[in-house]
């Protein structure tokens, strides 16, 4: 239940990610949640989902500010930037994670998990948190869904226009962030930003329409979600996130292939078909060239016969 | 209605501590057609951007009207220039021209039936009303230009900066977008454009801008866009630049 509510926010989140073409940026919040996670079981000692999420925030956003900075303050483009933050941030978090393990505390057993992610090992206030903002996420999509279409696709436009693009940018940054760091419990700090990313892509083959695309796209990932959770959770010990990202990838093989109109199959029917057509035409053309040649030739005898 | 529809005074604007626009001041008359013309990297677009408040200026004051730009937005319309986009993104032609009503819809509330209607009237106005279900993806490069228009009309302002709407369209498209901009002008509406065909300067617009990082010279087309100014402007690069101007001098 937690896994499908979590899928759908994300899913949806996720699709203006996607169309922001700021997909690694989920990926450089989710490395940059675990020293979050990290420091706030270092400082507290305690295995809460609230207090993770709270530390995996505020280092999911320090990281943004870091790309941010890089990014404006010097010549590295934001792919560099987003790979060295990433890194970094990772780097810091593994280190951690690793004295956490050896500290001897016993509360830390299970801290591990959040590195591939175990939606088994979630309580069930825990799924009622993860379940609540996923609800909220999805709300806030529905109703700022006019503002947030306009600042992804023509974000100049939307500025002239008088609409707080700096607002609104900020804002999806921080429910992606919130998408990430919920997802980290059922997928992993590794993988999530497959689930936020995968859906939508998925999604993009099967429509036109944006409203479409988001709603598929939570579809996509709620299957994936549930999915991967099941199959973990009941057939071996296997851990929820790579099952469930091997879920939504399938899903989006699927799309790839046939997906009516931008899928492969259909593309290669239309390419067949418009080959044939080609052809017949050709053929008519060469034909009517040597009824030509013939009556020219005709023309020809019938001169020479004069 | 004393006030100019755009009066900007020292805009000063800078791109990584480099001046593009240094100290631009100049008024626009009201129910004119303006180009705005100079080489690349004159400082155009930055001119457009800076005066809609899309970049910081580093100085200097634009009024709309007479008033801030902050109290005015819903008497200005934009268009972008096509590139600035990903047309990619899945949305189709009357939904690109409904944004245009955004702004004057309040938070949270969708574009209904009524908005619907105002946007298919200007998309026909551009003579793209067969498109209105297409994919912007699927649609020309001319197409994509007057579904932009059409939005700015949807926007319904007095005032309406657009950057090169004329880049890389064809005789059609253009001649559309020109037919618009006297409609606009008939209903006493203020353009200011783009501009980079000079050939094409005298029949289109009635004043010119003419920019190279600092204001060379404006005012009406007779006046303004002399082989001197040009020369100016443009710097000798261009020899034929004096077959444009309107009025002809001796030396070629």
């Amino acid at each position: 239940m937690g896994s499908l509510l979590l899928g759908l926010g994300s899913g949806v989140i996720g699709s203006f990610t996607f169309l922001r073409k700021q997909s690694l940026l989920g990926d450089a919040l989710a490395h940059a949640a675990l020293p979050g996670i990290c420091i706030a079981f270092m400082l507290t000692g305690v295995k809460s989902i609230g207090l993770f999420m709270l530390g995996a925030i505020v280092s999911g956003m320090l990281a943004t500010f870091g790309i941010h900075a890089i990014t404006r303050y010097s010549r590295i483009k934001q792919d560099a930037a987003l790979g060295i933050v990433l890194s970094v941030f990772f780097g810091i978090g593994v280190v951690m994670m690793t004295k956490i393990q050896h500290s001897g505390n016993g509360n830390q057993s299970g801290l591990d998990k959040y590195m591939f992610g175990q939606a088994a090992s979630m309580m069930l206030s825990d799924v009622y948190l993860v379940g609540i903002v996923s609800l909220i996420l999805i709300a806030v999509c529905t109703l700022l869904f006019k503002e947030f279409k306009l600042v992804s696709f023509d974000p100049g436009f939307a500025r002239g226009m008088g609409i707080k693009v700096g607002l609104f940018e900020q804002l999806l940054l921080l429910m992606t962030v919130i998408a990430v760091v919920v997802g980290i419990q059922a997928v992993g700090v590794v993988l999530v930003a497959a689930l936020l990313i995968t859906p939508a892509v998925a999604a993009r083959y099967w429509t036109y329409a944006l409203g479409v695309m988001i709603v598929l796209a939570g579809v996509f990932g709620a299957l994936s979600g549930v999915t991967g959770t099941l199959i973990s959770g009941t057939l071996s010990n296997l851990p929820t996130g790579p099952v469930t990202v091997l879920a939504a990838t399938s899903l989006f093989l699927v799309s790839v292939v046939f997906a009516p109109g931008r899928g492969l199959a259909s593309k290669l029917l239309r390419r067949i078909r418009q080959r044939n057509e080609v052809r017949r035409g050709f053929e008519t053309v060469v034909m009517d060239g040597e009824r030509a040649v013939i009556s020219n030739r005709a023309h020809a005898a019938e001169r020479s016969g004069d | 209605m004393a006030s100019y529809p755009l009066e900007v005074n020292h805009l000063t604007v800078a791109y990584q501590k480099k001046p593009v626009l240094n100290s631009v001041s100049f008024q626009i008359p009201s129910g004119k057609l303006i180009g705005v013309l100079g080489p690349n990297g004159a400082g155009k677009s930055t001119l457009l951007k800076a005066v809609l408040g899309l970049i910081p200026k580093v100085e200097g004051e634009v009024s709309i009207f007479g008033r801030p730009y902050r109290e005015m937005r819903k008497s200005v319309g934009y268009v972008p220039q096509r590139e600035s986009v990903d047309w990619d993104f899945p949305t189709n032609a009357l939904d690109v021209v409904m944004m245009g009503r955004y702004g004057h819809l309040g938070w949270f509330r969708r574009p209904g039936s009524k908005e619907r209607e105002i946007a298919l009237e200007c998309l026909s106005k551009v003579g793209m009303a067969d498109y209105a279900g297409r994919q912007i993806s699927q649609l020309s490069g001319g197409q994509q230009q007057r579904v932009f228009l059409a939005r700015a009309l949807a926007q319904n302002a007095n005032l309406y900066f657009m950057d090169e709407p004329f880049a890389g369209v064809d005789a059609t498209t253009e001649k559309a977008i020109i037919q618009l901009l006297h409609e606009l002008k008939e209903q006493g509406k203020t353009v200011l454009v783009v501009h980079h065909d000079l050939s094409t300067v005298q029949e289109y617009f009635d004043h010119v801008l003419l920019l190279n990082g600092e204001l060379i010279a404006a005012g009406p087309t007779k006046e303004i866009f002399t082989p001197d100014h040009l020369q100016k402007t443009y710097g000798g690069r261009i020899a034929m630049l004096q077959d444009f101007a309107a009025v002809p001098v001796g030396k070629v």
